[in-house]
């Protein structure tokens, strides 16, 4: 059985980005924190050597950095007509390991929400009228809404340093930004990356067209930086090593360039890794949490009591970590009762490829969130009457390395093997790129999380088991703005474009994004979601769970910046709300 | 770094045993992490967990038999032919970097989830054979010669150029049926293997001389492109260096 440890404050499970900014919050605070994370301990130095980081086969093919499916892993289905089965080796998605989490893999993409996500049920009803939502969808509100969330996209983007150009800034519209989001309290901490040619390319021609291109946010330092926890970082080389690497050159933000070596040499915080959490403990009524329980690396178990519990691990942990402690109740499609597992989502990834004769991109040069953008057929940045589905999705070029296991891209038809593949691959290398279209992806009743029946980890514990396929509304999305990204690309003028709307079923094998949200969601009704506007577990209310798996849906952006936000959401809930009056933040 | 009851590891990472009890110790005595408690400063040993040793790609073979290694030779030579582009795959170092693949962590999916139970599913399910890559390779490459020798009375070695061609096509085309293996599963993770050691850095034993690098103009680890970025549509003509560095630049004797 478990050994019971000294009593602490607050204990913070896993040590990525949401982790790692609430430990540090509550520190400040005065409290006494443990955090624990599963993995290692990294650190840039022992780990993201300059001199050993460009190896694409340890961390692309082999996934160094990722968590070992041998460790834990998920079940997949496209329906619950089917048998879930294992994914063995991560394809769609690429869950991290050890401190800093997926971040320290991540592209460094950091969009906010726009004010109308926080609403969208409602917005969408207004606009559209009060039946207008189709029955397969479960959108919903998050509890929340943009002044109460734009001072935490703040502190966040300050915290890793990102680099964009304000496009809504308090006061008025700013050329060049992106006139989309929502009003700023202040600009980006740093200016633009400087822009390679595909996206240069891009946005001259969409700014033809009408659009307004905007330089993606990346929170991929532009310049030397040091963050208001004193970390400094350096500047981005674009060294084309980066979405799937750690990043040797301090440049890309992650909690352990930012928030971790400021954390780690404070009194009142300790670290405990390589330690796995199997359980949240409660009272005998489930009205409170009472600690954790974990399993070190050499299997012994050990409960760590704690004033306030928060677990802050990756989605799927997140929702696994509920479902294992019987927190709340488990959703059924059948019934559509039960909050946790409700809502997971997805993202729908669509791309449009160009192939060009005499033009020289020098691919190798990139980084996970150099680029640029536009957002003129994002979630309901465009009139959806008529078009028979609602969200959309963020069009934008942002060439990542096109490192050479991976990036050769090919016209349809090709050969994979021989003389004419290897001439194919050549001539292609340098004179292709590609326009990605990052859309969103709305939850659906039948979309969902649980416990497998049959397949379990290492320690015996059952797998969380996905049932998830893409929606007619999202396919129908899909086909809408792939073609308006097409029509960009035409006007580019290559020799040929392949446009590759996303189609269903969902399919594990090829990488899309590691966008999973939902399962535990955020708003303002308990019997539609498991955490109220703080990321506090209805009715245990010293327990709070933050993540993606907060989002009710996800819309057509990247999901870091708003993990952050929420982070420093709810570490704003408990120090200034929680601590002066313990006990549930919102009454119902 | 903070000490509580901590002691410093002379030269190493200070650490924190968890309560100060005995030495953490892994289940599987082979795995060199251990539970840490951390607070402080943190330190670490110098390229604690950086460093790759380099294939010998002189030594014997790690995994295959004599029949096996000629055997996927003879294949990566044809997936890769030496033409006027490159060397061949075989020339490259591919079937030296296969084995070395076989013999490492990789060879065993030891990072994999390889519990049972194993069932077919939908082709979206991925990937759910019981059987690791060695094992794909033991028996795929058998089963490939005892169909050459009975369709041509020689092993896959022995064949023609073009005969190898027209069988690898019939495997990729699932043509052929193998006897103790799905033709897809093996061919598929043939051409992978192949592909990776061909553009992986040269440290595995594959990519000789930065050979694929050189091919497309990739320039391999370099660190550094922010004089680079701006220079638009422009062959930049960069020499490849590999993380051990490059031919010339090692002294010869």
């Amino acid at each position: 059985m478990a050994t019971k440890l000294p009593p602490t404050d607050a204990v913070v499970v896993g040590l990525g980005w949401a982790g790692a900014i609430i430990a540090n919050q509550l520190v400040d605070a005065g409290l006494r924190v443990v955090g624990v994370e599963r993995g290692p301990w990294r650190d840039t130095a022992k780990d993201f050597n300059i001199a050993s980081v460009t190896d694409e086969l340890r961390y692309a093919q082999r996934q160094e950095l990722m968590l070992r499916t041998a460790q834990n892993t998920i079940t997949m289905r496209n329906n619950p007509s089917q048998t879930a089965l294992p994914m063995r080796q991560w394809g769609s998605f690429h869950p991290g390991n050890g401190t800093g989490g997926a971040g320290n893999h991540w592209a460094g993409i950091t969009f906010r929400f726009q004010p109308e996500e926080f609403r969208l049920k409602s917005h969408l009803e207004e606009r559209y009228g009060a039946d207008s939502i189709p029955d397969e969808l479960s959108l919903q509100d998050w509890g929340t809404d943009w002044s109460e969330m734009e001072p935490h996209y703040d502190a966040f983007e300050k915290i890793a340093g990102t680099s964009g150009r304000a496009g809504n800034l308090i006061g008025g519209k700013q050329a060049g930004g992106n006139p989309f989001e929502g009003e700023r309290s202040s600009d980006y901490p740093n200016p633009p990356l400087k822009q390679p040619y595909s996206p240069t390319l891009f946005a001259d021609t969409a700014r033809e067209m009408g659009y307004q291109p905007f330089p993606v946010p990346a929170s991929l330092v532009s310049q030397t930086y040091t963050n208001p926890l004193g970390v400094t970082m350096g500047p981005c080389t674009f060294c084309g090593f980066c979405t799937n690497y750690g990043c040797a050159n301090y440049s890309k933000a992650s909690a352990i360039t930012t928030v971790l070596p400021a954390l780690i040499r404070k009194d009142n915080f300790e670290a405990r890794t390589h330690c796995e959490v199997l359980q949240v403990t409660t009272d005998s009524a489930g009205r409170r949490a009472t600690g954790i329980i974990y399993v070190d690396s050499a299997g012994r178990r050990w409960e760590q009591p704690a004033e306030i519990v928060v677990i802050a691990a990756f989605t799927f942990e997140n929702v696994r970590l509920m479902l294992t402690s019987n927190i709340g109740e488990a959703y059924d499609p059948a019934t559509r009762r039960g909050t946790t597992g409700r809502n997971y989502a997805y993202q729908t990834a669509n791309n449009v490829q160009l192939f060009f004769d005499n033009k020289n991109f020098n691919p190798y040069i990139g980084a996970g969130a150099v680029g640029m953008g536009i957002d003129e057929f994002n979630n309901d940045n465009f009139d959806h009457s008529g078009l028979g589905f609602f969200g959309g999705g963020s069009t934008r070029v942002t060439p990542i390395g096109a490192t050479p296991i991976n990036a050769r891209p090919t016209p349809p038809g090709t050969p994979r093997w021989g003389s004419d593949w290897k001439r194919a691959t050549v001539d292609n290398y340098a004179s292709t790129m590609s326009i990605g279209c990052e859309a969103s992806n709305y939850s659906s009743p039948n979309n969902y999380l649980s416990l497998d029946p049959t397949y379990r980890d290492r320690l015996g514990r059952p797998l969380l088991r996905i049932t998830f396929d893409f929606t007619d509304n999202d396919l129908r999305m899909a086909q809408y703005v792939t073609e308006k990204t097409a029509e960009i690309a035409r006007r580019m003028n290559p020799r040929q474009i392949v446009a590759n709307p996303r189609v269903g079923p969902w399919d594990g094998r090829p990488y899309q994004s590691s966008h999973v949200v939902g399962g535990f969601i955020m708003g303002a009704d308990p019997s539609t979601s498991s955490v109220n506007k703080y990321l506090q577990v209805w009715g245990v209310p010293n327990l709070f769970v933050v993540g993606a798996s907060a989002f009710p849906q996800n819309p057509g952006y990247n999901p870091t910046g708003t993990v952050g936000a929420l982070a420093f959401k709810a570490a704003d809930g408990i120090v200034n709300h929680y601590l002066r009056n313990p006990g549930e933040m919102i009454s119902t | 770094m903070k000490n509580k009851d901590d002691t410093a590891e002379p030269g190493g990472l200070t650490r924190r045993e968890l309560l100060g009890s005995s030495a953490a110790l892994l289940i599987g005595a082979s795995v060199p992490v251990q539970a840490l408690t951390l607070q402080g400063t943190p330190t670490w040993k110098p390229l604690d967990n950086v460093a790759v040793a380099p294939v010998d790609t002189e030594a014997e073979w790690q995994f295959f038999t004599e029949e096996e290694a000629a055997t996927v030779e003879a294949i990566v030579e044809r997936l890769i032919p030496e033409d006027d582009l490159s060397m061949s795959g075989k020339d490259a170092g591919c079937a030296i970097f296969i084995d070395r693949q076989l013999a490492s962590a990789y060879g065993e999916f030891e990072r994999l989830y390889m519990h049972g139970p194993f069932q077919d599913g939908r082709p979206e399910q991925g990937d759910q054979s019981a059987l690791t890559p060695q094992q794909r390779y033991r028996l795929g490459l058998g089963s490939l010669n005892d169909y050459c020798r009975h369709e041509h009375n020689a092993a896959f070695a022995e064949l023609s150029g073009d005969q190898r061609d027209q069988i690898l096509s019939q495997l990729e085309q699932n043509d052929i049926q193998l006897d103790d293996i799905d033709t897809l599963l093996f061919f598929e993770i043939v051409l992978q293997n192949t592909m990776e050691g061909f553009f992986a850095d040269p440290l595995y034993g594959g990519n000789r001389d930065m050979v694929s690098w050189k091919m497309l103009g990739f320039p391999g680890a370099r660190y550094d492109y922010r004089n680079y970025v701006e220079r638009h549509n422009e062959d930049l003509r960069f020499e490849p260096v590999s993380i051990g560095g490059r031919s010339d630049w090692q002294t010869q004797g």
